[in-house]
């Protein structure tokens, strides 16, 4: 998986200059994260051999993942993960259409920004973390409030990206149409959307990786399953193992999700990697 | 169908707050196109040029006076009216097939009918082997070809363009014009084209408009009475010659 910043819109990897070198270099780059983790895993292992840190705080690899094939036959696992991901699905798609709706409408209408941009800048200033147990207080300790305060941390990177996706529409594209006396539907969906697409993409990346930020926030505070609800239950019963299974989890999770939006770019975006080929 | 202009002129005005006053860019300018006459635009960078073709093409209205199409005043853009703008103003996420194509797609033609439109001129453009290329893998003086596609496909009476070959070179620029002017003989629309080129515009006009420096009023009107269909060759000969004179002395003049 390569990292990339929401607002990499150009994907600038350097044109090998050889069959072989590119061959060689994409088999480097396939095994390099592959090669991190079996370090880390190292490293892992002979910390605990060691015994530098005691095994209730530092448990070997082995013993967690003896843990984690426990908790999956057991099936104490699946129902927070599944918990938690319904909260992610849910959260993702009402907070990315209630951003996307709004930062249209916003884009649109000068006057509405007016109005609304105090409001948005206070509330994006506010860390989730403070106004999730407040969110408790109202949605109660179901999935109810878990789910409010993902919708909320997604729903702000795509109003923003819409609001800046949509104003950057360039000028002579409108004009191109207008002189077609292209409709209102048309102008929305033949070129506001496609021009703006590769922020709405860069903003579903964020919001995918947010979403699962903001479930577990809230089932940190208030829940009664959830990945997040496991982590805080293991700790206090000193499962530090079962605490390490439920954090990968959500790695887990995080990245599945990260790259479902990323195969969706590559669909989406197909003309821009074509574009950038040959450069 | 006849274009006119009655007494227009375009004044940008200051943005609220600035220091500056509003910019007069054009006119007042008046005069008048037959039906399927072809007329050249000529002018010093930043007189109006573009702003005349905006106004012409609906998408802006005018501070005074009037344009015309057919008597009717020009307030709002028309699909009897083609527009080529200055720059290709393709879409970057359609292949050429597609941009091309666009003026049919609007106008709810299928998809089947419109291809098929489509790739009946892209050979005429050069372009037949590109059908699927995204604008980003085209070289500029392909794109600009590209986008006169787009807008030769909307079979307009009225063909506006706005240094269409700016981007071509030289050679390619004159077969592409004569192109042009195969396709105005046989359709007759009315064309007024921007160009920086004197030879360009003596090849192609009946008559050469050359702009003063901005606000651009019409310094002089000049008719080319070489015959058609024409030829290279019509370049060599010594009305070519006197016309090309009288414009390039009108725009030093002006
Ligand atoms: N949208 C606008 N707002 C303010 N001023 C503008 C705008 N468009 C053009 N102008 C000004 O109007 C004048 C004429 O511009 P225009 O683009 O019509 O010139 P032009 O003759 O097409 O020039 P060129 O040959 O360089 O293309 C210029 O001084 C330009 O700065
Ligand atoms: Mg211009």
């Amino acid at each position: 998986m390569r990292i990339s910043a929401p607002y990499d819109l150009k994907n600038q990897t350097p044109r090998p200059r050889s069959v072989q070198k590119m061959w060689r270099r994409d088999a480097l780059r396939r095994a390099a994260p592959l090669l991190t983790l079996l370090l880390v895993l190292a490293v892992w292992q002979l910390v605990t051999l060691l015994q530098i840190y005691p095994a209730l705080i530092i448990p070997a690899p082995l013993t967690v993942l003896e843990k984690f094939i426990e908790v999956v036959s057991d099936g104490r696992l699946w129902p927070h993960l599944q918990a938690t991901l319904v909260a992610v699905l849910a959260a993702l798609a009402f907070g990315s259409f209630a951003g996307l709706v709004l930062g249209y409408l916003i884009a649109k209408s000068p006057l509405l920004e007016n109005l609304l941009s105090p409001l948005i800048i206070a509330f994006q200033a506010t860390p989730i973390v403070a106004y999730a147990p407040l969110l408790v207080i109202w949605f109660g300790s179901g999935p109810e409030s878990k789910i409010v305060t993902a919708t909320l941390i997604v729903f702000f990177p795509m109003l923003m990206n819409t609001i800046v996706g949509i104003r950057s529409v360039p000028p002579g594209l409108r004009d191109v149409m207008r002189a077609l006396r292209a409709s209102r539907w048309q102008m929305f969906a033949k070129l506001e959307v496609p021009a703006a697409m590769p922020l709405l993409i860069g903003g579903l990346k964020m919001s995918a990786t947010l979403a699962v930020i903001g479930a577990v926030v809230g089932e940190f505070i208030a829940a009664r399953a959830g990945l997040g609800y496991l982590i805080n239950a293991a700790r206090t019963a000193f499962d530090t193992p079962l605490v390490i299974v439920a954090v990968l989890t959500l790695t887990a999770l995080a990245l599945t999700l990260y790259s479902l939006v990323g195969l969706l770019a590559r669909y989406a975006l197909a003309w821009q990697r074509r574009a950038q080929r040959g450069q | 169908m006849r274009l006119a202009l009655r007494n227009l002129s375009v004044v940008y005005p200051a943005p609220a707050g600035a220091s500056f006053p509003p910019l007069p860019a054009l006119g007042p300018l008046s005069f008048g196109l037959a039906a399927g006459a072809f007329v050249c635009v000529v002018g010093p960078s930043g007189c109006g040029k573009s702003t005349l073709v905006r106004v012409l093409g609906g998408l802006q209205t005018p501070t005074q006076g009037q344009a015309l199409l057919d008597g009717q005043v020009i307030s709002a853009p028309s699909r009897r009216i083609g527009l080529m703008f200055q720059d290709t103003n393709l879409m970057p996420w359609r292949t050429v097939l597609d941009n091309v194509a666009l003026p049919l797609e609007l106008a709810g033609i299928s998809r089947d009918e419109r291809y098929k439109t489509v790739h009946a001129v892209l050979p005429g453009l050069g372009l037949a082997d590109f059908a699927l290329a995204y604008p980003g893998e085209l070289s500029g003086g392909m794109a600009q070809r590209a986008a006169l596609g787009r807008v030769l496909v909307q079979k307009p009476a009225v063909l506006l363009l706005d240094e269409p070959f700016g981007a071509l070179d030289a050679m390619t620029r004159e077969q592409v014009s004569l192109d042009l002017l195969r396709v105005w003989a046989q359709a007759g629309q009315t064309v007024l084209m921007v160009t920086h080129s004197i030879p360009e515009a003596v090849l192609l006009a009946d008559r050469i408009l050359v702009l003063s420096r901005r606000p651009g009023k019409l310094a002089a009107d000049i008719r080319v009475p070489l015959p058609r269909p024409r030829t290279l060759e019509d370049m060599y000969n010594e009305v070519f010659n006197a016309c090309a004179r009288a414009v390039r002395a009108a725009i030093e003049g002006a």
